[in-house]
């Protein structure tokens, strides 16, 4: 409003005098916040310069064979990405599987099925999981919960799948407790709060009075959900599937402590594998040789690269979801 | 009515599919807060805070990871809030027509979930690289890049809740617009700020990856922030991934420290803005 009314011929008031001071003070704090505001652009651009030139001489050492070639071998210095990114991959495929579901129908308790009083107190304890730090997951990961999947659910899992033909490979080989397996089901705790509150906010949108209308009806809670609920809020969740996969991606001190740090590339979810983030914070500090830290700065980039795809394209849909319903994501 | 018995049946298993899967969500949190309970408060003594980490095999405190995690986090908050405010500011009243607006906010968003591992690789990559050596300032640059977004987003959004007729009857009575924005704006969305920080300083205070290549760590007391820092982050990642039963057992204790704080903190932000909206 005010942006308008300036930009109108109107005399100003005078200022008085114990204003006078302001008018290049005035001045001056506008060009501050400018100054700031374009900082944050600048930030973000310079966090991907200084990534592309710090990984340039990884891609002339290897071109554009470094993306699909798995091997990782320092004391010979041939690097390639594939396996960490494969790692990646597959450990959030993993986390979202479990965690979509889990999300949706937590959002969906909350917001359709709850009585009232108790929205609030659950939606506070599920929201404690999102403040708990990464590294807390990754110790609790690896101290209670690993020893629990080595001991009785992974030899269940194996002998169960054994015979079934595509399951068997996928889920073979020892119990080890931790792998790629045990990261994707940390990785799901830890996104579930976010697909949780964003999923609640783009389901309340859904107008009340067409809830009621369905209900009116005698539709059921199920189909009001289904029917009226989730097509309004199609957009926003893909949105919020798509923002806690770029958490995902990116998660690095929890998936470190489970994941089993091995380059390779296994098809059983119970073997150790790595992913970008936890190969660059196990290594990055050793790494000695111009190429060896080159190699791990072109898997940050990578890794940037796609968290700012997917999460761009996160917030479009969020965005989006918004202004069906004149609402800020 | 066979058809509406089948009905009910189906949203009976929906509504029971829900409930279980909030019921495995609240699960979680108490498994991993009882967890931490259990292995972290046996260590939990006046120890812990006041003497340093031990070389393996002693016992020993924590006070240097303590100290060291203060001091970085204050100086990234000193260093973050500036300059988010002022971003947010520009955003939510002089810019609040502009095209910029929606650029820098659509991309703030995305710094917003950025991986912090990116950000301690920027930070190495412009200060510690150069400079030839890891540093407490370096860390807490690393962390102040992460406090930038989460208070230009909380802050803008406080602002944008200030009703335009506050400005409106200010702007009447002559005060120009800077006096507006820090008198009349500023304090009405004083509390919703302050959240906003809290928050950040909640994020930050768990954060490992970016100071793993920053600050590095240090195994003795050290208020120099030009040399390499301890944090708790980074001991207790060292200690819990060692062999050692006295060090995994400190890791615990520092993992139990830290989740009290942050969960400290969340809900004193948490309270003041309930508390603001029911006014």
């Amino acid at each position: 409003m005010l942006a308008m009314a300036s930009s109108l011929p109107v005399a100003r008031p005078a200022l008085g005098p114990a204003f006078r001071h302001w008018r290049a003070f005035d001045c001056g704090f506008r060009l501050v916040t400018l100054t700031a505001t374009v900082a944050v652009l600048v930030l973000l651009v310079g966090i991907m310069i200084a990534l592309i030139k710090g990984a340039a001489p990884a891609f002339a050492a290897f071109g554009p064979h470094f993306l699909v070639d798995s091997s990782w071998n320092p004391v010979i210095e041939k690097f390639g990405a594939l396996a960490p990114i494969y790692g990646t991959a597959v450990t959030s495929f993993i986390a979202m599987l479990i965690a979509a579901p889990l999300g949706l129908g937590i959002a969906m308790f909350l917001t359709e099925i709850c009585p009232t009083r108790l929205r609030r107190p659950i939606s506070i304890a599920i929201e404690l999981l999102a403040g708990i730090p990464s590294i807390i997951y990754g110790m609790w990961g690896l101290f209670v919960l690993a020893p629990v999947l080595q001991n009785t659910v992974q030899p269940v899992l194996i002998g169960l799948f054994a015979r079934v033909p595509g399951l068997s490979a996928l889920l073979a080989g020892p119990p080890y407790g931790i792998g790629v397996l045990t990261a994707g089901l940390i990785l799901a705790i830890m996104v579930l709060p976010l697909i949780t509150s964003v999923a609640c906010d783009v389901f309340a949108t859904a107008p009340a009075v067409l809830k009621e209308a369905a209900y009116g009806v005698g539709a059921t809670t199920w189909e009001v959900f289904r029917h009226v609920v989730l097509p309004y809020a199609r957009v926003g969740v893909i949105g919020a599937m798509m923002l806690a996969t770029g958490r995902a991606l990116g998660e690095t001190m929890a998936v470190t402590f489970v994941v089993g740090n091995a380059h390779r590339i296994s098809g059983s979810l119970l073997a150790p594998g790595t992913t970008i983030s936890a190969t660059i914070a196990n290594e990055f500090t050793e790494a000695v040789g111009e190429r060896y830290g080159a190699a791990l700065m072109a898997l940050a980039l990578i890794l940037f690269a796609i968290t700012f795809v997917v999460l761009a394209a996160a917030r479009l849909l969020l965005l989006h979801a918004g202004q069906q319903t004149g609402q800020r994501p | 009515m066979k058809r509406y018995r089948a009905r009910r049946r189906r949203n009976a298993v929906a509504v029971s599919v829900c409930a279980g899967a909030t019921l495995l969500g609240l699960g979680w949190v108490i498994l991993i807060l009882l967890a931490l309970l259990r292995e972290g408060r046996s260590g939990m003594s006046l120890a812990v805070f006041t003497e340093m980490t031990p070389p393996p095999g002693a016992a020993g405190g924590l006070l240097n990871a303590i100290v060291g995690s203060l001091m970085m986090t204050a100086l990234a908050v000193a260093l973050g809030t500036p300059l988010g405010i002022a971003a947010a500011t520009y955003l939510a009243e002089y810019g609040r027509h502009g095209r910029l607006r929606h650029v820098v906010r659509f991309f703030n968003d995305i710094l917003l979930s950025a991986p912090s591992i990116v950000i301690g690789l920027f930070i190495y990559e412009i200060l510690v690289a150069p400079l030839g050596h890891f540093s407490g300032y370096a860390g807490a640059c690393a962390l102040a890049l992460i406090v930038v977004p989460v208070v230009v987003r909380t802050t803008e959004d406080m602002l944008l809740l200030v009703p335009d007729p506050l400005r409106e009857a200010a702007a009447a009575l002559g005060l120009p617009r800077a006096a507006v924005i820090t008198r009349i704006a500023y304090r009405a969305a004083g509390t919703g700020m302050l959240t906003g920080v809290l928050l950040a300083i909640a994020r930050i205070s768990g954060e490992t990856a970016p100071l793993m290549f920053t600050a590095l760590n240090n195994q003795f007391i050290s208020v120099d922030m030009g040399s390499p820092m301890a944090s708790l982050p980074a001991v207790i990642f060292q200690f819990a991934l060692s062999p050692y039963k006295e060090w995994q057992a400190l890791a615990w204790t520092g993992a139990l420290i830290i989740t009290l704080a942050v969960l400290a903190l969340n809900v004193t932000a948490r309270t003041i803005a309930s508390a603001r909206s029911r006014k």
